[in-house]
């Protein structure tokens, strides 16, 4: 291929720098220093063939000093003639030495000069460098030069792409391939071919396609192929639709998850013991502190520091929950309205420990690497991976804790007391051992929530606040006692923010969310999923 | 509809207390028993998550009637005074007051105020409110709030409190809060209220719980008494008393897995056979 | 009005110190800085903002000690009385805003709006602002009494949806769109009625107008709870069923309650703005109304007068240690929450009762 290039290279009356071309390759030895010079010296028409040997020689060197000289970043010092990159030529800027990456400052801007390119070569360049990309061994590279194509190509670059075509192996390069061609005979004058791309980029999902045929409706408006690409680009318009309310409900979905990972553990306290906790909020803060910490320790090994966080912040938030049941719930049982004074109090308590142990301002938690990134379903839709882990995260945390309470001998029994105290403790269930053990796996799911919290938010002694509210909200619709209608309500919440927010912004939606909440109570005072029964308290 | 129903005793008790005339209901009430019946209850269903607590229940109350209901537990009979108090709506059937007023379409004041009262079975006083203030707030008046924020006791209305706080023994207990009286003191408050209340129909649910023989005798014969000017329906679990009660042939319905099984006169439910089967196990 | 403080102590001596805190006050305010028995302007300021706050607490008491409803978004009627007196003492300032608009307030120049919103027509008027004052949150209270007393939710539900309530009310007014200064909310006020508030007679003034306000605020409380419809609310709070079959609408009395209850909280509010010299969405959020719980709690609730000598109390201690030992404000206000729950359930008033009676 390289003697094509230089077929086109000759073919566009260069070659009275042949000589000089054939002296540096007879030459045999590579010398950067010769090419530099040569490359410095050169006039406009000499320059191609300057790279093209270069290229021959070096081929990725040649690849990026073209672009870099696309990109108006060569330049050479007069002072020793070398090539150097510079992004900003001005006094003060720092500036990389081609041949060998080091480091120079300049002293004024003048010191260096451009290596300037016309159009012409700006274009033969554009070819060169692209051809090598559309090349390259890795097909992500490849994509992503033929993405960067579509719409913007030359004859040549589509006979190369057509020549390439036949070898490419991999899918999604060669549709991309197909979309680049597709787009640029869309402007071919004959009908056939037009119809035959008008076809493909209807199938096609990419942003691009809908551009050239919207593109296509406004060039050619006497066409007799407009009513076919109108049927298209509605059925693409269709389409994106679709996948942007789909990425709208995983976007709820995701903050549906941090309501239910927020609200499920008051969904024991408050659902299961009738115990209205206010200090849950401060539950998940001392989880996330509890990740910061750990992560404090072991400052190596981010990803395993979370995945530890999660049993610790288990049993710190935990302790510290049966530590308030101990301490003053239990005084409590039977009067809700003091027990949601009383809690308030540790609240503020537990606050303004943190507050002084830890200063008043926030901790960043970092996020492993693994939980970063996105995953692409197609050119409309990538979803991120954190959102996924939330998610994943929150059903896992859900299904265990129905399992505890469904499978469990401790779950038997704190559903026994929750339902007749008096009964279960004459069936020899410990309900003083229970009460707190409860409480203590409300808290601890409570700290568990706040280790998935410290990857989102920062983790702050006012993290508790922002939290408390929505808790309750997602448990009191839910319908309290029911660990399903938790988890249904928090993701329902989670979707219905989302889905509100693009027309009434992210602070109305939620306002709106909570006066649907208030008057949702007031019609249905026992939630979504009530406990149902004569006795059955509202 | 049914046999056993005419032999209900119709006549004005003779038992009547002569000094208890004030607590007789309302003359201006609404209530239109042209054809003696207070209460009409038809095909009354009602069930809770699949449990039929009340399963096509008639029954029918005669003006002045005192009317003794016998079940076993879970046989619905709170259920049914549920429904009549307006706290629990029926899957089906209907409650009429009179001829004309239809409890179904009635919340629980507007039935309160029509003339029904209702007597807990757990014993429900304002605990911090004195005796005297108990029965204040019982009293028959104008109970939206801002007759409320003006009203006066007036001489007779101080009179008639006097006179039920002499009727239910707690003339000593009057400055004492509520929340302080005995187990029995408050079964008596609550009574008291519900006299105050001037009802046409009384419910009452187990009014003897906790008694003594002697408090049981007085109740039994403050209950006679009020029949005749009030109707009165008494359920009960303890046999004796509802012998007693219903002594001179008054009507006694069994209710059983929400329906009423049989109906009669104490001696004629206690011979029959369905009843000593289902109720008293034999 | 003696009538009303029968058996009422701590009531009589709530109104006699009042009184005596009006004659006293202005005559010990008067002297020369330099005697020992002088009392600063700002210490009036300070104690007019407590008797503002306890005014908040009797609001508070009525509805949690008499009536049984825990309410958790008090602070919204007391913000919306607040903002409708800001929005009034913002009219004052005319043309003397750093835009000198005479039309618009700053924040609406600074938002480049074109014209006065429809809701701020009117609070140019004295009168107009102390209707709303009034109005606003009776209407809130209403509305949201009536949804919640017909379908009768209560216990912690309710006090979870008030709580939603003064939440949702917080977010909305830290808006911009809402038309009430956004983050910033009202300030930079210059006079009230013509007077400067800069000047100690229109502090001394707005001090005495907060003592008389509390005077006749507890009298009418007084009034209701001594009631006949006093007691029926007591009964509601201990047995709402009974209540009920007893042929008591109680949706109505709550509602009147609560709504009066609210008016009341809303002249607190507008009185304690001129005073302090800000209103922001702050005031709604959630901690403000439940700090006022523990005012009543200490001084004991249902007790009135405890409600207002607990918000005195608590807030001179609250502006003492949040200046001398910051970190320990919480620690204390935390433990005041919990301790009195647990070991003094009937407040400071019902100790002082026991004493009385042994």
């Amino acid at each position: 291929m390289i003697n094509q290039w230089l077929v086109n290279c000759l073919s566009w009356g260069m070659g009275c720098l042949l000589l000089v071309l054939a002296n540096l390759s007879q030459a045999g030895t590579f010398e950067i220093v010769e090419y530099e010079q040569a490359l410095i010296k050169a006039k406009f028409d000499q320059k191609a063939q300057i790279m093209a040997s270069w290229y021959e020689a070096d081929q990725a060197q040649a690849v990026h000093l073209m672009q870099l000289m696309l990109d108006s970043q060569l330049y050479y010092l007069k002072q020793d003639k070398r090539l150097y990159q510079v992004e900003d030529a001005s006094s003060g800027a720092i500036a990389q030495r081609i041949h060998d990456g080091g480091l120079i400052t300049l002293k004024k801007k003048r010191d260096v000069k451009r290596v300037s390119i016309n159009n012409r070569l700006r274009s033969v360049f554009r070819q060169r460098v692209t051809e090598t990309q559309l090349s390259a061994a890795k097909p992500q590279d490849r994509l992503a030069a033929a993405e960067s194509i579509i719409g913007d190509t030359t004859p040549e670059l589509m006979a190369t792409i057509a020549r390439l075509r036949l070898g490419e192996t991999d899918a999604s390069v060669l549709a991309a391939f197909d979309l680049v061609l597709a787009v640029a005979t869309l402007h071919s004058s004959n009908e056939d071919q037009q119809r035959q791309s008008i076809r493909l980029l209807g199938e096609s999902l990419h942003p691009a396609s809908l551009n050239a045929l919207n593109g296509f409706l406004l060039t050619y408006p006497q066409s007799p192929l407009i009513p076919m690409v109108g049927k298209y680009v509605e059925q693409i318009n269709g389409k994106v639709d679709f996948y942007g309310s789909l990425e709208t409900i995983y976007f709820g979905l995701s903050l549906g998850s941090v309501l239910v990972l927020a609200g499920i553990g008051l969904a024991i306290t408050f659902g299961v013991m009738g115990v209205i906790n206010m200090a849950h909020g401060e539950l998940i803060m001392i989880g996330a502190y509890t990740t910061y910490l750990i992560q404090q320790l072991m400052p190596n090994h981010i990803g395993l520091s979370l995945l530890v966080a999660v049993p610790a912040a288990f049993l710190v938030s935990g302790a510290v929950g049966i530590l308030i049941e101990r301490g003053v719930i239990r005084f409590l049982y039977g009067r809700p309205l003091e027990t949601l004074l009383a809690t308030f109090g540790i609240s503020l308590i537990l606050q303004q420990a943190v507050r002084s142990i830890f200063s008043p301002l926030n901790r960043s938690v970092e996020t492993p690497l693994w939980m970063t990134g996105v995953i692409d379903i197609n050119p409309l839709l990538s979803l991120t991976q954190s959102r996924m882990y939330i998610i994943v995260f929150c059903l896992t945390i859900f299904l265990l804790l129905l399992a505890v309470m469904k499978r469990t001998r401790l779950g038997l029994q704190v559903r026994a007391v929750s339902q007749n105290r008096d009964m279960a403790k004459s069936m020899g269930v410990r309900s003083e051992w229970i009460d707190a053990l409860t409480f203590g796996l409300g808290s601890g799911v409570a700290g568990v929530a706040g280790v998935a919290l410290s990857q989102l938010t920062n983790v702050g002694p006012n993290m508790g606040q922002a939290y408390i509210i929505d808790s309750f909200m997602v448990v009191v619709f839910g319908g309290v006692g029911n660990l399903w209608g938790t988890l249904v309500a928090g993701l329902s919440l989670g979707v219905a923010n989302k889905i509100l927010e693009p027309w009434a912004g992210a602070v109305l939606s939620k306002v709106l969310v909570l006066i649907f909440i208030i008057l949702f109570i007031q019609k249905r005072p026992r939630g979504l999923f009530p406990q149902r029964g004569r006795d059955a308290k509202g | 509809m049914n046999k056993l129903h005419r032999s209900t005793d119709l006549k004005p008790h003779a038992m009547t207390a002569k000094g208890l005339d004030f607590l007789a209901p309302e003359k201006n009430h609404t209530v239109n028993v042209d054809h003696s019946i207070l209460l009409y209850v038809e095909s009354l269903s009602v069930a809770f998550e699949g449990f039929q607590a009340i399963n096509d229940l008639n029954l029918y109350i005669t003006d002045g009637e005192l009317r003794c209901i016998i079940g076993p537990n879970g046989a619905g009979k709170t259920t049914m005074m549920d429904i009549i108090t307006g706290k629990t709506a029926p899957d089906s059937g209907i409650v009429y007051f009179g001829q004309t007023i239809d409890l179904l379409e009635l919340d629980e004041p507007a039935i309160a105020q029509a003339g029904v009262g209702r007597k807990f079975q757990k014993p429900t006083v304002f605990e911090h409110l004195s005796v005297w203030h108990n029965l204040e707030l019982a009293m028959a008046q104008k109970r939206n709030f801002w007759s409320l924020l003006h009203a006066k006791m007036t001489s007779e209305q101080r009179a008639n409190i006097d006179e039920v706080l002499g009727l239910i023994g707690l003339k000593d207990q009057v400055r004492k809060l509520a929340g302080t009286l005995s187990h029995g003191q408050k079964q008596w408050l609550e009574i008291g209220a519900l006299l105050m209340q001037r009802p046409r129909l009384l419910l009452v649910d187990e009014p003897v719980a906790g008694m003594t023989h002697q408090e049981m005798d007085k109740t039994a014969e403050l209950l006679r008494s009020l029949a005749g000017k009030h109707s009165v329906i008494v359920v009960e679990h303890d046999m004796e008393f509802v012998r007693n009660l219903s002594d001179g042939g008054k009507t006694v319905s069994v209710l059983h897995q929400g329906s009423i099984l049989a109906e009669g006169t104490m001696t004629q439910v206690q011979n029959d056979d369905r009843v000593k089967q289902v109720y008293l196990g034999e | 009005m003696m009538r009303l403080l029968n058996n009422d102590v701590g009531g009589r001596w709530l109104i006699g110190s009042l009184l005596l805190a009006i004659v006293l006050i202005p005559v010990l305010n008067s002297l020369p800085a330099s005697s020992s028995l002088y009392f600063p302007t700002y210490s009036v300021t300070l104690l007019g903002k407590y008797l503002t706050l306890a005014l908040l607490a009797l609001s508070v008491d009525l509805v949690w000690g008499y009536l049984g409803i825990l309410t958790l978004g008090h602070a919204a009627f007391f913000a919306l009385g607040a903002y409708a007196m800001g929005m009034y003492l913002m009219r004052q300032i005319g043309d003397r805003g750093v835009y000198a608009n005479a039309e618009l307030s700053d924040f609406m120049v600074f938002l480049d709006w074109q014209e006065l919103p429809w809701f701020w027509q009117g609070f140019d008027q004295f009168w107009v602002a102390i209707l709303m004052v009034m109005l606003v949150p009776a209407v809130l209270a209403f509305g949201f009494g009536y949804l919640a007393f017909r379908s009768r939710v209560s216990g912690v539900y309710l006090s979870i949806i008030t709580q939603a309530m003064t939440y949702a009310l917080m977010l909305a007014f830290y808006r911009n769109e809402m038309g009430l200064g956004g983050n910033n909310g009202l300030t930079d006020f210059k006079d009230i009625l013509g007077y400067s508030l800069q000047s100690d007679h229109t502090k001394m003034a707005l001090f005495i107008a907060s003592a008389v306000a509390l005077i006749i605020g507890y009298l009418l409380c007084r009034f209701i709870t001594t009631s006949r419809a006093g007691k029926v609310v007591v009964a509601i709070r201990d047995a709402e069923e009974r209540t009920r079959f007893m042929g008591y609408r109680v949706e109505n009395i709550k509602l009147w309650v609560f709504v009066f209850s609210a008016m009341l909280a809303g002249v607190a509010g507008a009185l304690y703005v001129p005073q302090v010299g800000i209103i922001n969405p702050n005031e709604f959020s959630p901690l403000n109304s439940i700090e006022v719980l523990v005012w009543v709690a200490v001084g004991g609730r249902a007790t009135l007068y405890g409600a207002a000598m607990g918000a005195i109390l608590i807030n001179y201690a609250k502006s003492y240690l949040t200046v001398e030992l910051p970190e320990v404000w919480l620690f204390v206000l935390g433990g005041l929450f919990v301790f009195v729950t647990l070991v003094l359930p009937q407040g400071v008033a019902g100790l002082l009762k026991r004493k009385g009676t042994e």
